[in-house]
Order: structure tokens, then sequence, then C-alpha cells
């Protein structure tokens, strides 16, 4: 039988929902974060492409929800839920948040590490926990994520690919 | 200014003329340093979203050698120098002399790094000073920093800045082509100069078109 697996895509500062058999991918995170919220149960998942910890930086009078920690794990939440699923039976598995350049001390320079707090910030907030992470380091890596066996693949230019 | 809209047809003229004088400039240092020939194409000046950014480059998860600086002084911003593997082994080879020179461990390229940062400094030193001549801004390039991997995780580096004011660039982009065998000109790289948004008003008024 021919396999109709779809791999649902996510942009940068973008966020979508897979339902098993699809699975969900977004490419090339380097600081950003790709924080991946799931229920085993429904085999449902949702992906958020984290850029920047916290809306209080935005600067632009539309907000772009998925792009901060902060509104991201808020929206995602609320698209889970629109969807049936229950809060307390939701999982986290996060990647992402590496220092790509290795500069001084400014802000934006320890983006990465930043986006990383922020989202475990948020997921305490909410008390979900967080089952698998590949984060930090200074590789760029491209995350999938299979609600049918809540394997997170992550790929990195140097290593390979790994299942978390 | 405060809105992409107040950018006009011409404020993007000006704009790509930044990005022809630049680049020409970067282009001739790089040709002198690697003596060989090497062209480029009229500049690109586009306003994007941040995933037609990483098309620009090469596509998300394509592996390519990138050089990052920040600019700093009178007007700020981002600049990328984007090489694709090939080119950055060619031009490690003739820099360092090592004619062996592959890309086979990323994580210790020993002098093929320093001799591509320092490619970097010189390619990013020409394209700024004559910017800085042509618009009679104080500009300072920090020392470049080198990252070889996929181009989603090196360029949204740079759109950190502008993704706080957001969700799309005004990039200037000029490809450069190196002249391979046969005289067939392949793709060697692309330039990106990402002014910060608060930054169009200093470059539009310093060249009195605000």
């Amino acid at each position: 039988m021919v396999s109709v697996q779809t791999v649902v895509r996510v942009g940068i500062a973008d966020m979508n929902i897979a339902k098993s058999p699809q699975t969900i991918r977004t490419s090339g995170l380097g600081s950003c974060v790709g924080v991946v919220l799931y229920d085993s149960s429904k085999k449902i998942a949702g992906m958020v492409h984290v850029m920047l910890p916290d809306s209080e930086l935005g600067k632009s009078t539309k907000l772009n929800v998925a792009k901060f920690a902060d509104t991201g794990i808020h929206a995602m939440l609320e698209l889970l839920k629109a969807e049936g699923v229950r809060p307390f039976s939701i999982k986290a598995k996060i990647a992402g948040g590496a220092q790509m350049f290795q500069f001084g001390s400014n802000d934006t320079i320890r983006i990465g590490p930043r986006n990383v707090e922020a989202v475990k910030k948020e997921l305490k907030r909410y008390s979900i926990p967080i089952i698998a992470e590949d984060t930090g380091g200074s590789s760029g890596r491209t995350i999938e994520f299979d609600p049918d066996t809540n394997i997170l693949y992550v790929r990195t230019v140097n290593a390979g690919t790994q299942e978390i | 200014m405060n809105s992409k809209n107040d950018i006009t047809e011409m404020h993007l003229d000006v704009l790509k003329e930044i990005g022809n004088i630049g680049a020409a400039h970067a282009a001739t240092s790089l040709s002198q340093l690697l003596g060989q020939k090497i062209d480029m194409r009229v500049p690109k000046v586009e306003l994007v979203t941040f995933d037609e950014m990483f098309d620009l480059a090469g596509g998300t998860e394509k592996v390519v050698a990138g050089i990052f600086l920040r600019i700093e002084g009178d007007l700020t911003g981002t600049m990328f120098f984007v090489l694709t593997i090939e080119s950055a082994t060619q031009f490690i080879r003739k820099l360092t002399g090592d004619v062996a020179f592959t890309f086979t461990d990323v994580e210790d390229l020993g002098m093929g790094a320093s001799a591509l940062q320092e490619l970097g400094n010189i390619l990013s030193g020409s394209y700024l000073s004559a910017l800085s001549d042509f618009t009679s801004l104080n500009i300072y390039p920090t020392v470049p920093s080198l990252s070889i991997d996929m181009v989603g995780a090196i360029v949204s580096f740079g759109l950190i800045e502008v993704s706080q004011y957001s969700d799309e660039v005004i990039v200037i982009e000029t490809e450069i082509l190196q002249e391979g065998k046969q005289g067939v000109s392949s793709l060697a790289g692309h330039f990106f100069l990402l002014p910060d948004p608060p930054s169009y008003r200093t470059i539009f008024s310093s060249l009195g078109v605000l």
C-alpha cells in the first residue's frame, strides 16, 4: 500500500498542527527554538518556530503571535484546545537556541540561550513537562516530529540525525 | 519613515545604488586578492518575508559558509557574505596554498577558518568604506564571525534586529560570480546588507532624498 504520509511545514515565526499519519517539520533553526506540544493519546502535535523571547520586544503594531515565546506557546495551546486536546495531557519537546556566531556581550548575540530560557519559563507557567530537548551549542538544526511515535528527529550538519 | 509604506520607488533606487557601489568595491578587492576574475550582478533590492530571504540565500537547509558582521556607527545593520561550499573551498585553497583543503570537519577548519574570516574582513571593509564615502556617514564593522551551517540557521541570526519591527525585511542583495573553466561563471555567493529599520531615515537624509 502506498503511504499517504504528508509533512506539515512550519516557517520561521510560524506555527501549525499535524495529526498522525502527518508529521510536522521546521528547517534551519539557529538561535530560534522549535517547540513541539503534543498529545500522545490523540496523536496530534503543534509546532511553533519561536524567534524572540518576549512579545514586549515587538516594536510593530501588528503582532505575529508565533514569533515570540510567550504569545506563541499560548496561541499554540489555544489551537490544541480547539482540537479537543485536554491541557493536562500535553507534553513538550524542544530543540534549537544555538549561538551561531561568537560575539561579545550584546543582548542580540545571546538570543539563542534567551529564547530557550523564555520557552522553558512559559512551559513551566502552563505546567507542561519537557520530555526531551536538544538546545544550545553552535549548530543549526532541522527538526521533524512524528505524532504517531512521539519521536522528534533532529538533524544537524555535523552529527547527522538524532532521535529524541 | 516608520512604516515601510513611506519607502518609495526612488528610495529603493537609492538603496540599489548603495548595493552597486559597495559590492563593486568588494568584488574588485576579492578579484585582486585571488588574482582571478570576479563578476557581480546588478544588485536587487527587495522587500521579502523571512522565509523568502532564506530562499534568496539558497534555501533554509542548504549548507553554506556564512560570514556575518554587525555595522555600527551612524548607520546600524547587519551584513552577510554567504558563500557556496564549493567557492569557499576554492578561495581557501588559493589563500592558504593548501590545495587539498576540504570542509570535512566543520568543527575544526584550522587555517581555513582564519582565511575565510580574513576574506570577510577585506570584503566587508571595502563594501562599507565605499558606502561610508557615498553617504558621508561614519560606519564601523565589527570583526566578522564565521559559521558553516544551514542557510536558515545563519541568516535568521541576521534577522533578529529587524524581526522586532516587522515580519518582512528590505534586503540589498548582490550576487557574485566566479569565472570557471571555459569562461563559464558560477555563483560564488551573495552579499546581503540589511539596515536596521531606524537607519533608513539616516541613509535617506544623508543622501538628501528623505
